[in-house]
C-alpha cells in the first residue's frame, strides 16, 4: 500500500522551491509584447463578457432614421446600414468570438485532441494506427472548403432539429437565440482542430511512456486510466497549452470568414464577419470606411496579439 | 525508398474515397435538394419526378455515389444543376487554368521574399531588427484577406486610378517600344490579388528559413567557410542558404493550403472567374455537382502536393524515411 501511494507521488523537478509553472511565468512576465498582446485579448474578451453591461445599446436595436453614420456623439463609432450602433455590434461580435474560441479550445483541443493524443501514445498498436490516420484525413483536407461545406449543408437540417427540440421539449427560443448556428460552427471547428493537439501530445507521450516513473507506475499495477491520467497527464500539461494556444488564431479566424460566407454564425446575432461583409464592397468601402475599419482593425489587433502571445509562450516554455 | 513511395501513393486513393463520399453525402443531405435547384420555379410534381429520374436522384445514396464515382475517375463529374447544359468539367477547368496561374505566381514570390528577409533576420539576430523584422511579417499575417482587399481596390483602383479594380486579363500584356519590340509586362490586374495572397504568407517562410539559419551558423563548416576568409556573403549563400532550404520542402504545402483557401476571398471580393469565386457562387446557389467536384478536386490537389513534399522530403533527408516506418 504505500509502495503505490509512493510511485503516486511522482518525483517533479523542483527548481529552488518555485513550481514550473511559476518558472514559466515569470519568463513570460519580462516579455514585454507577450503583456501588450495580454492586455489586447483581455480587453476585447473583456468587452465580450460585460457587453450586456457596457454596450450603450442592444446590439439588435435598429434606427432607420440614421443609417450608416459616422462617428457621432451618440454613436462612437458609428452606425451600421440599419442604424445598429457600431460599438454594441462590436462588442457583441466579441463575445460570439470570445464563445465560439473557448468552446472549440475546451472541446476540440483539450478534450478530443488532448484525449485522442494521450490515448494514441501510451496505448499504441492498432489505436495509435487508427486515431493517426483519422487525423492524417482530417489534416489532408482543405478545411475551410470543407467547413463551408459541412456548414452549408448541414445548417438548415440543425435548425430544424432545434424547432423539433422545441416542440417537443420545455425548452424554448433556442433557435430565436441563434444556439444552433453557434453549435453548428463550434462542432465543425472542433472536427478539423484536434489534430494538432493530438499528435504534438502523442510525440511527447511516445517518449514520457518509456521513462523509469512509469514503468513503476505500471509495474505496481496501476492502471492505464490511472497512468495517463496521474503520470502522463501533469507533464504535457503545458504542451497542452502551448498547442491550445497556437490554434486560436485560427479558430477565431475561421469562425469569422465562415460568418461572412453567409454559413457560420446567423443574424441578427452580431459576428465581426457579418460586420466585414457588409463593409466589403468597394462602393462602401468609399462612402462610410467605418463600416470595413472598425470590425478590420479589432479582427487584426486580436489575430496578432494571439501570434505574439503563442510566440512568447513557446518561448518562456522552452526556456528563454 | 520505393516501397515508402509507393506506400505513400496509395494513401491517395483513400484520402479521396473518402472525402467524395463524406462530400457526397452532405450534398444529398443538404437543403434544397439538387432536384428543386434544377426545377427552379416549377413546382410540378410531374417535372420533379422527370428530373430525379433523369438524373438518377430516385435510388440510394451509396449507388448515387458508385454511379458518379464511376464516371468522376473518367473525369466526367456530371452536368452542373443550375447552368443546364454544361457539363462541371467544362465550366471549372478553364477557371482552374486561371487559379492556378494565379496561385503559382503567389507562390513563388511568397519564397522569393520570404527567404532573403528569414536569411535577414538570422543575420541580425540578437538585434532588435530580427524580432522586427519577424513581428512585421506576422502583423501582415493577421490581417484577414477580407480586410485589406476593400482599401487596396479603393486606394489603388478608384483614389489613384493607377490599377483595374478587379477582373482577369491573363499573366502578359505586352508592351510595344517603338511600335517593334514587344517586351511581354506583368498585367495590372495581378497586383491586388497577389498582395492579397502573398502578404499572410512571407511569415511561415521566413521564420523557417531564420531557425534553420540560426542552426546551420553554428555549424563546424561555417566557421570553416568564415575562417578561411570567404566573405560574409559568400559564407551567407553559398553556405548558410541551401543548407537552411531543407524543411522549407515542409511548408509548401501548406503555403499552397494558404493561397487556395485565399483564392475564395481574393477571386469572390475581385471578380476574378477563377475556381474559388466559382466555389463561392456554387455554395451559395447550392450547385452540388459543382461544389462535389471543386471539393474533391481541391482535395485531391491538397493532398497531392502534401504528399510531394513528403516524398521530396525523404529523397533529400534520409533520416525521415526511418520516422516513417511507423506508418
Amino acid at each position: 500500500m504505500t509502495a503505490s501511494a509512493a510511485a503516486e507521488g511522482a518525483p517533479r523537478p523542483v527548481v529552488a522551491g518555485t513550481s514550473e509553472w511559476r518558472i514559466v511565468l515569470g519568463r513570460l512576465r519580462r516579455k514585454r509584447l507577450a503583456m501588450i498582446s495580454l492586455v489586447i485579448i483581455s480587453v476585447i474578451y473583456g468587452a465580450g463578457i460585460l457587453a450586456p453591461l457596457l454596450a450603450p445599446y442592444p446590439p439588435t436595436q435598429t434606427n432607420l432614421d440614421r443609417p450608416v453614420e459616422g462617428p457621432s456623439r451618440d454613436h462612437l463609432l458609428g452606425t451600421d446600414r440599419l442604424g445598429r450602433d457600431e460599438l454594441s455590434r462590436a462588442m457583441y461580435a466579441s463575445r460570439t468570438t470570445l464563445i465560439v474560441t473557448t468552446a472549440v479550445v475546451l472541446s476540440g483541443g483539450l478534450f478530443i485532441g488532448n484525449t485522442l493524443g494521450l490515448l494514441a501514445g501510451y496505448r499504441g498498436g492498432w489505436v495509435d494506427t487508427l486515431i493517426m490516420r483519422v487525423g492524417d484525413v482530417f489534416s489532408s483536407l482543405p478545411s475551410l472548403v470543407m467547413l463551408i461545406l459541412i456548414n452549408a449543408t448541414l445548417g438548415p437540417r440543425v435548425i430544424g432539429w432545434t424547432r423539433w427540440v422545441e416542440g417537443h421539449t420545455p425548452f424554448d427560443g433556442l433557435v430565436a437565440s441563434g444556439f444552433p448556428s453557434y453549435m453548428l460552427v463550434f462542432s465543425a471547428l472542433s472536427l478539423f482542430f484536434w489534430v494538432g493537439t493530438a499528435r504534438v501530445i502523442r510525440a511527447q507521450v511516445l517518449q514520457l511512456r518509456e521513462r523509469d516513473y512509469i514503468m513503476a507506475a505500471e509495474s505496481l499495477g496501476a492502471s492505464p486510466r490511472r497512468v495517463i491520467l496521474q503520470h502522463l497527464m501533469p507533464n504535457v500539461s503545458f504542451l497542452i497549452i502551448l498547442s491550445l494556444s497556437a490554434t486560436l488564431g485560427g479558430i477565431a479566424g475561421s469562425e469569422i470568414v465562415l460568418t461572412w460566407f453567409g454559413v457560420g454564425v446567423q443574424p441578427p446575432a452580431a459576428s465581426f464577419g457579418a460586420m466585414l461583409f457588409e463593409g466589403s464592397g468597394t462602393r462602401t468601402f468609399q462612402a462610410s470606411p467605418h463600416l470595413l475599419l472598425v470590425p478590420g482593425v479589432i479582427v487584426t489587433l486580436l489575430l496578432f496579439a494571439f501570434a505574439l502571445l503563442g510566440d512568447a509562450l513557446n518561448d518562456a516554455i522552452r526556456g528563454r | 525508398m520505393g516501397a515508402y513511395v509507393v506506400r505513400r501513393l496509395l494513401w491517395l486513393p483513400v484520402v479521396l474515397f473518402l472525402v467524395s463520399f463524406g462530400t457526397f453525402a452532405l450534398a444529398r443531405f443538404g437543403p434544397g435538394d439538387p432536384v428543386s435547384v434544377t426545377a427552379g420555379q416549377v413546382r410540378d410534381p410531374k417535372v420533379l419526378d422527370q428530373i430525379r429520374k433523369d438524373r438518377g436522384l430516385d435510388s440510394n445514396v451509396v449507388v448515387q455515389y458508385v454511379r458518379w464515382l464511376e464516371k468522376a475517375v473518367q473525369g466526367d463529374f456530371g452536368e452542373s444543376y443550375l447552368q443546364k447544359g454544361f457539363s462541371v468539367s467544362e465550366l471549372i477547368f478553364p477557371r482552374m487554368w486561371i487559379s492556378a496561374q494565379l496561385g503559382l505566381i503567389a507562390l513563388v514570390i511568397i519564397f522569393a521574399v520570404g527567404i532573403p528577409t528569414g536569411l535577414l533576420a538570422a543575420r541580425f539576430a540578437g538585434s532588435w531588427i530580427d524580432p522586427a523584422i519577424i513581428g512585421t511579417l506576422l502583423f501582415l499575417q493577421a490581417i484577414p484577406v477580407l480586410v485589406i482587399i476593400p482599401p487596396l481596390i479603393w486606394l489603388f483602383g478608384v483614389q489613384l486610378d493607377w490599377l483595374p479594380v478587379g477582373g482577369w486579363d491573363g499573366v502578359f500584356d505586352i508592351w510595344w517600344v517603338a511600335g517593334v519590340i514587344a517586351i511581354p509586362i506583368p498585367d495590372p490586374h495581378l497586383y491586388i490579388p497577389l498582395v492579397a495572397f502573398t502578404l499572410p504568407g512571407f511569415v511561415s517562410v521566413a521564420r523557417l528559413v531564420r531557425v534553420s539559419a540560426l542552426e546551420v551558423n553554428l555549424e563546424d563548416f561555417v566557421r570553416t567557410a568564415r575562417a578561411k576568409g570567404l566573405s560574409e556573403a559568400a559564407v551567407q549563400f553559398r553556405h548558410v542558404l541551401p543548407n537552411s532550404l531543407l524543411p522549407l520542402i515542409t511548408v509548401v504545402g501548406f503555403a499552397l493550403a494558404g493561397v487556395i483557401e485565399g483564392a475564395l476571398f481574393v477571386e469572390t471580393l475581385l471578380g476574378i472567374n477563377g475556381i474559388g469565386r466559382f466555389t463561392f457562387e456554387a455554395v451559395v446557389s447550392r450547385d452540388y455537382d459543382v461544389i462535389l467536384a471543386t471539393t474533391v478536386i481541391f482535395a485531391a490537389a491538397f493532398v497531392l502536393m502534401n504528399l510531394l513534399a513528403e516524398i521530396a522530403y525523404g529523397f533529400v533527408d534520409p533520416r525521415v524515411r526511418i520516422g516513417s516506418s511507423r506508418g
